[in-house]
C-alpha cells in the first residue's frame, strides 16, 4: 500500500493535462505534414518553418490590431497563400518526377525561410500574451484556461479537416486524387489544383499551430525545428499517410514525454519520442496503423 | 454512297499519332475520326496499342507525334482534366473507379463541375439511376464491395456524368458473363440513341460489328484496315487476318 | 565463292585517346593543382581550400548512397559528428596526441554509428528511409548535446593537434600546406577506393537497387544487407571526413552533428551532380565559393544561405543532373 501513496498521482494528472495540450498542438502540426505527404507524396521539410512564420504573422497582427483572434486567421491565412505560392513555384514543376526531389526542394524553401526570419526578426525570443488570462485550481497550481482552450481549439481544426476531407467537394475531389490521380484528371478533376490547396490547406494548418502556440512558448526563428522534427516522429511511428495515427500518436508520445519530465530534465525527455521511433522500425515499420491508402 | 461520308466536321480526329512507352514506339501513325453521335469499334489483337490510342487521345499519355483534334480545334496538349471538362470521358479498361469512396462519391465527381445546376445535377442522377437500377440501391456503398459488372457499370455511370460528346469506352465487356454484356450491349445502343459518340475498343467482335457504324482495325499500332460495320462479317477474311477470329 | 581481302585492319588503336588515359590525365593534372595551390595561394584560401576537401569527402561519401544505391540520407551530420568525437577522444585520452589512433577512433565511432543506423533505417524505404535518417541525426545531436560530461555538451571539445609521426621515421607538426597535402592525399585515396567500390561487383549490385530494386532482390540478392553494408561504408568515410575535419580545427562542436550538416552534404552532392563522385566535391568548393563571395560582397551579416538557397531549388528544378551530371557516365566509366 505504501508503493500506491509513493506515486504522485497529482503530478502525473497535471502531466497528463499537459500531455494533452502539448499532444494536440503536436498533432495539429503532425495533421499537416500527413495531409501533405499522403495527398502528394510531399514530405514538406519546411512545415516547420511555416509554423515559425505562422507565429510571427501572428505577432505581427496582434501588435497591430490588438485582437489575439484576428492575428490567428490573418496569420494562417497570409502563411497558407504563401504555402500555395511555393508549390505552385517550386513543387508543380515536380511533379511526375522522383518524389525524392521533393523533400530536396521543401529542404532548400526551409533553408531560406528560416534565414529570412534569422535576418529579419533577430534571436530575440518574442512575446505574445494569452488572450484567455483567466485560471483555474487544479490541485495545487493555478491552471490557465488558455492551455485547455488551445488543445480544444486544435482538436476542433483537426475536426474540422475531417469534416471537409468527408463531406465537402474538395474532400472528395482530394480523396479520389489520392487514390488514383490519373482516373481524377480523367474525371474532370483539376488535380494541379487540388494540390496546391492541399498544401495551402497544410501550411496554414501549421501557421495556426504556430500562433497558438506562440503565448506558451514565445516566438524565436528555431521554434519550428524542435515541432517539426517531433512531428516527423509522430508521422512516422503514426503511419505515414495516416491522419488518425498521427493523431493518437501526437498524443501518446506527448503524454509519455510528460511523464517522463517528471523525473527527468524536458531535454532529456525528448528521449521518449526517440524511443518511440527506433522501437516502431524495430517492430512494425510502417508505423503503428500502417498506410490505407492505396495508388 | 458508302457509309464513310460524313457532312460535318468530325467529332474527334486524331492524326499521326506516334507514342512511346519509354523506349517502345507503340503507336506509328495512328489516324482516325469518330463522328458527332457515332460509334466506331476499334479492333485489334492484344498489344497493338488499342488502349494506348485511346490514352493518348484523353492526354493520360504524352504522344510524341501527331495531333488530336475535338470539334476542329487542337487539343493534343490540353491537360486531361480540361479535356473531361469539354466532353471527352474515358472508360479505362479495368474499370478503375474509386474503390475507397461510394457509389456516390464516384458519381459526385461527375457533376461537381462549374455551370451545372442542382436541377440538373438531380437530372443527371435519375438519369443514370435508370440506367443502371443496381447502383441506386448501392449508392452509399463503396465502390470497391462492388462486382465486377457493378463496377463497369458504376465507371460508365460516372462518365455519363460529365454529359460527354464521346465516350472511350475500353474493353468494356472484358471478363463479364454474358448477361452483362448483353447489358452493356443496350447501354451503348441507348447511348448512341441520346447523341452521345463512342470510341469503342473491344475484343469481342460480334459485339462491336453489333453496335458500332464503322470499324477501325489496327495492328502493330498502325490503322490496317476501316470500313462500315455493314461491310463486313464475323468470318470475313479481314477479320481473319487481322484478328486470327 | 570469293574472300575479299580485309581492307583495313579490324581492329585499329584510333589516333585519338582512349577514355582510360583521359581520365587519369585529367586526375593528374587535377591532382597537381591541388598539390601546387598551398604554393602560391595566401593562408587563408589554403585553409579554404583544404576545408573544401573535407567538406567534399564528406560529400563524396554521401554520394556513395544518394547516387549508387538511390538512397537520400539526411544522416551523415552523425557519421561526420561521431568521426570528429572520436579523434577528439583519441587526441585528449593519448598523450602525445596519436594522429593515427585519432583516425582509428573516429573511424570505429563511425562504423558503430554507422552500424545502428543502418540497422534501423533500411528497414524503411525511399522518403521514409531520408526521414529516419534525419530523426536519428537529431537523436544523436541531442545525447551529445546533453551529455556534458562526456561530449562537453554545447561547447564542444578544444583538443591539439597530432603531429605527423611514424615511429621511427618521421614526427614533425603539421603546417597548413602540409596539412593539406595530407588531407589531399586521405581524399584522393578515399576517391580512389570508392571509386573502384563502385566498379566493382559490390558496386554493381548497388547499382542495380537504384535502378530496380523489387527486380534484385527478385534475383536473389539480399537487398537489405547491402543496403546495410552501403550506410556503413558511406558512414566510415564521412567518419573520416570528420577525424581530418578535428584535426585541422583542433575542436569538435555539437553544431556538427546537428541535421544541418547533412542538410549540406545533400546540398553539395545535388549541385555537384550524384553519381559521379568528383561531383559532390565540386558542390561543397562551389557552395562555399558561393558563401564566401556573398559575405564578402555584402557584408557578415547577409544571410548568404538565402540566395545560396534559391540556386539551390533553381538546380534541382532545372539543372537536375548537378553541375558535373553530363559527365557521369564518362566518370564512371
Amino acid at each position: 500500500m505504501d508503493f500506491l501513496s509513493s506515486i504522485p498521482w497529482q503530478l502525473l494528472l497535471i502531466q497528463t493535462v499537459n500531455g494533452v495540450v502539448t499532444g494536440m498542438i503536436l498533432a495539429l502540426v503532425a495533421s499537416g505534414l500527413t495531409l501533405i505527404f499522403g495527398i502528394m507524396d510531399v514530405v514538406n521539410f519546411a512545415h516547420g518553418e511555416l509554423f515559425m512564420l505562422g507565429a510571427y504573422f501572428g505577432v505581427i497582427v496582434v501588435a497591430a490590431t490588438g485582437n489575439f483572434w484576428v492575428g490567428l486567421v490573418v496569420a494562417a491565412a497570409m502563411v497558407a497563400l504563401l504555402g500555395a505560392a511555393l508549390q505552385i513555384l517550386t513543387l508543380r514543376p515536380l511533379i511526375g518526377r522522383d518524389p525524392l526531389n521533393t523533400i530536396l526542394v521543401t529542404f532548400g524553401i526551409s533553408l531560406i525561410l528560416q534565414n529570412y526570419a534569422l535576418w529579419q526578426f533577430g534571436t530575440v525570443v518574442r512575446k505574445v500574451s494569452e488572450p484567455i488570462e483567466s485560471y483555474f485550481t487544479l490541485f495545487y497550481l493555478q491552471y490557465p484556461w488558455y492551455r485547455i482552450f488551445v488543445a480544444g481549439l486544435a482538436a476542433a481544426i483537426i475536426g474540422g479537416l475531417y469534416v471537409i476531407l468527408k463531406y465537402s467537394k474538395f474532400g472528395v475531389w482530394i480523396r479520389a486524387t489520392t487514390q488514383d490521380r490519373t482516373m481524377a484528371q480523367a474525371m474532370g478533376i483539376p488535380v494541379p489544383l487540388v494540390y496546391t490547396g492541399v498544401f495551402a490547406l497544410g501550411a496554414g494548418m501549421a501557421a495556426a499551430s504556430g500562433v497558438l502556440f506562440a503565448p506558451l512558448g514565445g516566438v524565436a526563428p528555431t521554434m519550428g525545428l524542435d515541432w517539426v522534427l517531433k512531428a516527423f516522429i509522430v508521422v512516422v511511428v503514426g503511419g505515414m499517410g495516416n491522419l488518425g495515427g498521427s493523431i493518437v500518436a501526437a498524443i501518446l508520445i506527448s503524454l509519455l514525454e510528460a511523464y517522463a519530465s517528471i523525473w527527468v530534465s524536458p531535454s532529456q525527455a525528448v528521449i521518449v519520442s526517440f524511443v518511440a521511433l527506433i522501437l516502431t522500425l524495430l517492430f512494425k515499420p510502417t508505423g503503428l496503423f500502417g498506410t490505407t491508402v492505396t495508388r | 454512297m458508302s457509309a464513310l461520308a460524313t457532312s460535318a466536321t468530325p467529332l474527334v480526329q486524331v492524326e499521326g499519332l506516334h507514342t512511346f512507352y519509354g523506349k517502345s514506339h507503340i503507336l506509328h501513325g495512328v489516324s482516325l475520326t469518330v463522328g458527332r453521335g457515332e460509334v466506331v469499334g476499334l479492333l485489334g489483337r492484344n498489344g497493338v496499342g488499342k488502349s494506348t490510342t485511346l490514352k493518348s487521345i484523353v492526354g493520360l499519355v504524352k504522344a510524341a507525334q501527331g495531333q488530336v483534334l475535338f470539334e476542329g480545334r487542337s487539343v493534343t496538349s490540353v491537360p486531361p482534366h480540361k479535356l473531361a471538362q469539354i466532353g471527352i470521358a474515358y472508360v479505362p479498361e479495368d474499370r478503375r473507379i474509386f474503390r475507397l469512396l461510394t457509389v456516390m462519391e464516384n458519381l459526385r465527381v461527375g457533376f461537381d463541375r462549374p455551370g451545372v445546376t442542382d436541377t440538373r445535377k438531380r437530372e443527371l442522377l435519375d438519369k443514370v439511376f435508370a440506367y443502371f437500377p443496381v447502383l441506386a440501391d448501392r449508392r452509399n456503398q463503396a465502390g470497391g464491395t462492388l462486382s465486377g459488372g457493378e463496377q463497369q457499370m458504376l465507371a460508365i455511370a460516372r462518365a455519363m456524368m460529365l454529359e460527354p460528346k464521346i465516350i472511350l469506352l475500353d474493353e468494356p465487356t472484358e471478363g463479364l458473363m454474358p448477361r452483362m454484356v448483353s447489358q452493356i450491349r443496350q447501354i451503348i445502343d441507348a447511348l448512341h440513341r441520346d447523341g452521345v459518340a463512342i470510341l469503342l475498343v473491344e475484343q469481342n467482335v460480334p459485339l462491336t460489328l453489333e453496335t458500332s457504324q464503322r470499324i477501325y482495325i489496327l495492328e502493330k499500332g498502325m490503322v490496317r484496315h476501316h470500313c462500315a460495320s455493314s461491310e463486313i462479317h464475323v468470318d470475313h477474311d479481314v477479320i481473319k487476318q487481322y484478328l486470327g477470329v | 565463292m570469293s574472300t575479299a581481302p580485309l581492307e583495313r585492319p579490324m581492329t585499329g588503336k584510333k589516333v585519338a585517346l582512349s577514355h582510360t588515359a583521359v581520365y587519369w590525365i585529367g586526375f593528374c593534372v587535377v591532382m597537381a593543382v591541388l598539390i601546387a595551390a598551398p604554393l602560391i595561394l595566401p593562408e587563408f584560401w589554403r585553409r579554404f581550400l583544404t576545408e573544401i576537401l573535407i567538406w567534399g569527402l564528406l560529400a563524396m561519401s554521401s554520394d556513395l548512397l544518394i547516387g549508387y544505391t538511390g538512397m537520400v540520407s539526411f544522416g551523415h551530420s552523425v557519421f561526420f559528428g561521431l568521426g570528429m568525437y572520436g579523434a577528439a577522444a583519441a587526441l585528449l585520452m593519448v598523450s602525445p596526441p596519436n594522429l593515427w589512433l585519432a583516425i582509428l577512433f573516429g573511424l570505429a565511432g563511425a562504423a558503430g554509428a554507422g552500424l545502428f543506423v543502418a540497422y534501423f533505417s533500411t528497414r524503411v524505404r525511399d522518403i521514409y528511409f531520408a526521414i529516419t535518417t534525419l530523426i536519428f541525426s537529431q537523436i544523436f545531436y541531442v545525447i551529445i548535446f546533453t551529455w556534458t560530461a562526456l561530449t562537453g555538451g554545447e561547447n564542444g571539445l578544444i583538443f591539439p593537434r597530432p603531429h605527423f609521426s611514424i615511429p621511427f621515421l618521421v614526427d614533425a607538426r603539421f603546417t597548413t600546406a602540409t596539412l593539406h597535402w595530407f588531407v589531399l592525399a586521405v581524399v584522393a585515396g578515399s576517391y580512389l577506393l570508392l571509386r573502384r567500390i563502385t566498379q566493382s561487383p559490390f558496386g554493381m549490385v548497388l547499382q542495380s537497387i537504384r535502378e530496380n530494386e523489387a527486380r534484385t532482390r527478385a534475383i536473389g540478392f539480399p537487398v537489405q544487407r547491402y543496403k546495410i553494408v552501403a550506410v556503413m561504408l558511406s558512414g566510415i568515410f564521412a567518419g573520416l571526413a570528420g577525424v581530418l575535419y578535428a584535426v585541422q580545427n583542433e575542436f569538435a562542436a555539437p553544431d556538427f552533428v546537428y541535421f544541418v550538416t547533412s542538410g549540406d552534404t545533400v546540398i553539395f552532392n545535388v549541385i555537384g551532380g550524384v553519381g559521379t563522385l568528383v561531383g559532390p566535391i565540386v558542390g561543397a568548393g562551389f557552395f562555399q565559393l558561393l558563401r564566401e563571395m556573398l559575405s564578402r560582397i555584402f557584408g557578415d551579416q547577409f544571410p548568404y544561405l538565402i540566395p545560396a538557397g534559391f540556386v539551390f531549388i533553381a538546380i534541382i528544378i532545372f539543372l537536375p543532373q548537378g553541375l558535373l551530371g553530363f559527365a557521369r557516365r564518362w566518370l564512371n566509366r
